[in-house]
């Protein structure tokens, strides 16, 4: 292809790319700049910019509210990595050819598909407090009724299910997947050498899944972090706040109390803890790329 | 095949597993099943508290034709489809040029402009909301569908660039190559021979975008504001505020809310999948 240098060949590519390329730029990455720029201002969204150099950030790190929001993004990264693991125990239960099994993998994933207003308003109605399944559910056991979206230390919890519930699903069709383009020779020469169970699993099986595993841990990360719309369908923050995450903590400041400069810091700081997941994950691919 | 086949083991054992996939499926989609039991239920059903029992009378098809008639949900169905299919066929258009520029020309600079592709794929949105708010009113282009579907492209196309550049990185060259000499001009080359071999990861791109944008809830929020344009996942939420009691008729908008990604979901799923997976087994 080299020596094919062709007029057209050279300008070929900024043709193909070029539209993309533009609306990539105005839409998302002028935006970040934009953004970044606009964290050192005090601004209402409307009237006069005031450059206020880093006093929106110091303001920040003084707000209780962005501590409560921070932790609670902390709280959905711990305990969001629950689903590659349970996602890859359902996959595993599910790996098998039965009859109908092809339909109960598909109805397994079917979570993933619902929007996350839906999802979050199937969790409202699980968890409410004078007829939702969990109530009566923990009933049986003689357990009293919690009110889980409106008690301050469960709410968090209480969404972070609701969005583990597809987040399982998505982990096991990956598993699934990566499952079905195992090497059949090396289970069997590891089945020979006597290797079965959780042997066979943790050194034969999961190596093999490793690449599954890094795409289910990098979104589910990613995932966590922008946990956005089951907290605005399902509490809103609240209640007094307690439920928040930086993404609606951002969008509340920005929107409803009119302070964009604000809302433009908590953004920032979200982008720069979300920035080193990005930095591994193109280090890896890029690494990839090469070999 | 790990783990062992069931066959293998006893008939008992093999027996408990046919029936414990089912009891399992059904704990999982319960929260699920209530809603689609609640959609059928009466108002009486619900006020006197009957939420997970079996509908005292099945109100299936009034439910439905109530939220139809007496809400704007069929004006949220519309604005979501006028949104989801534009911007759909754009991002995948656009990336399709672009994938295979990054594919199949080396340039300077062509990785690290697959890399912005990548990272700002994955940024959260908030970081982007005030500029691109600002941005789309600037252009007069708040509260139409048409400011939500340019973004939808815009953002998308990191997705799919990343996603169609890694699909035709694998045709082979030598059928490019062979036009080249030939002296076909490369537009040629693009429509007549990459288009054709790329259809299988354009249907898998397409369902899976497809999804992602009638899904979207954020930018509906951020980008719209009149029920005149609305998509329906910010519908069904603005409603909820409204029909605080009328939990049948929230539950049947749901599930109509949910219904057209479901049914792409069941009609390609091959496709989805393939797309959803896609660096699941390799890299």
């Amino acid at each position: 292809m080299q020596n094919l240098h062709s007029k057209q060949q050279k300008w070929m590519p900024v043709v193909f790319l070029a539209p993309a390329v533009v609306l990539f730029t105005v839409y998302v990455m002028f935006p970040i700049l934009q953004s970044i720029w606009l964290s050192f201002y005090e601004w209402d969204g409307l009237g006069e910019k005031t450059f206020i150099g880093f006093s929106n950030y110091r303001e920040l790190f003084d707000d209780y509210q962005f501590w409560v929001a921070l932790k609670n993004n902390l709280y959905w990264m711990v305990f969001f990595m629950l689903a590659p693991p349970i996602g890859l125990a359902i996959a595993l239960f599910l790996n098998q050819k039965v009859m109908g099994i092809r339909l109960v993998k598909s109805m397994f994933f079917f979570p993933f598909v619902l929007s996350q207003v839906v999802v979050g308003l199937v969790f409202s109605w699980f968890y409410d407090p004078s007829f939702g399944l969990f109530n009566k559910a923990i009933g049986l056991f003689g357990m009293e009724p919690v009110a889980v979206l409106s008690d301050e230390n469960w709410v968090t919890f209480g969404i972070i299910v609701a969005g583990l519930w597809p987040q399982i699903a998505y982990c096991m069709i990956l598993y699934l997947t990566g499952l079905n383009n195992l090497s059949p020779d090396q289970i069997e020469a590891a089945r020979l050498d006597g290797a079965h169970g959780w042997k066979m699993l943790r050194f034969v099986i999961l190596p093999q899944l490793r690449p599954a595993t890094f795409i289910a841990v990098v979104v589910t990360v990613i995932g966590a972090l922008r946990s956005f719309d089951l907290v605005a369908t399902m509490t809103s923050g609240g209640p007094f706040g307690s439920s928040s995450v930086l993404a609606y903590f951002m969008y509340e400041q920005s929107i409803f109390n009119y302070r964009a400069g604000y809302g433009a810091a908590i953004a920032t700081v979200l982008f720069v803890i979300m920035d080193i997941y990005i930095a591994y994950f193109l280090w890896r691919m890029l690494k990839s790329e090469k070999a | 095949m790990f783990p062992t086949p069931i066959e293998k083991k006893s008939l008992p054992f093999n027996m408990t597993y046919r029936v414990a996939i089912w009891v399992a499926l059904f704990l999982w989609l319960l929260p699920l099943i209530a809603v689609l039991m609640t959609s059928a239920r009466s108002v009486a059903d619900i006020n006197a508290g009957n939420y997970w029992g079996i509908p005292s009378e099945w109100m299936l098809f009034e439910n439905y034709t109530l939220v139809f008639t007496e809400t704007p949900m069929l004006r949220y169905l519309l604005n979501s489809i006028l949104i989801t299919l534009p911007a759909v066929f754009g991002a995948v258009a656009l990336s399709t040029l672009a994938g295979y520029a990054l594919a199949k020309f080396k340039f300077r600079g062509s990785l690290a402009l697959f890399a912005a592709f990548i990272a700002g794929n994955f940024v959260p949105f908030q970081i982007l909301m005030i500029p691109v708010r600002d941005l789309t009113i600037g252009m007069g282009l708040y509260d139409t569908a048409s400011g939500l579907i340019l973004f939808h492209i815009a953002f998308q196309t990191g997705f799919c660039t990343l996603f169609m550049r890694n699909f035709i990185i694998g045709l082979p060259d030598e059928l490019i190559e062979a036009a080249r000499v030939e002296g076909v001009s490369e537009l040629k080359i693009f429509w007549y021979i990459v288009l054709p071999l790329v259809r299988p990861a354009l249907a898998a791109l397409s369902v899976l975008i497809f999804t992602f944008i009638w899904n979207d809830y954020f930018w509906a929020l951020v980008l719209v504001q009149s029920d005149e344009v609305r998509p329906i996942t910010a519908g069904i939420s603005a409603l909820k505020g409204q029909w605080l009691a009328s939990w049948q008729l929230i539950a049947a908008g749901s599930i109509v809310a949910a219904l057209p990604p479901v049914i792409l979901f069941f009609a390609m799923q091959r496709h989805f999948i393939a797309g959803l997976t896609l660096g699941a087994t390799k890299g």
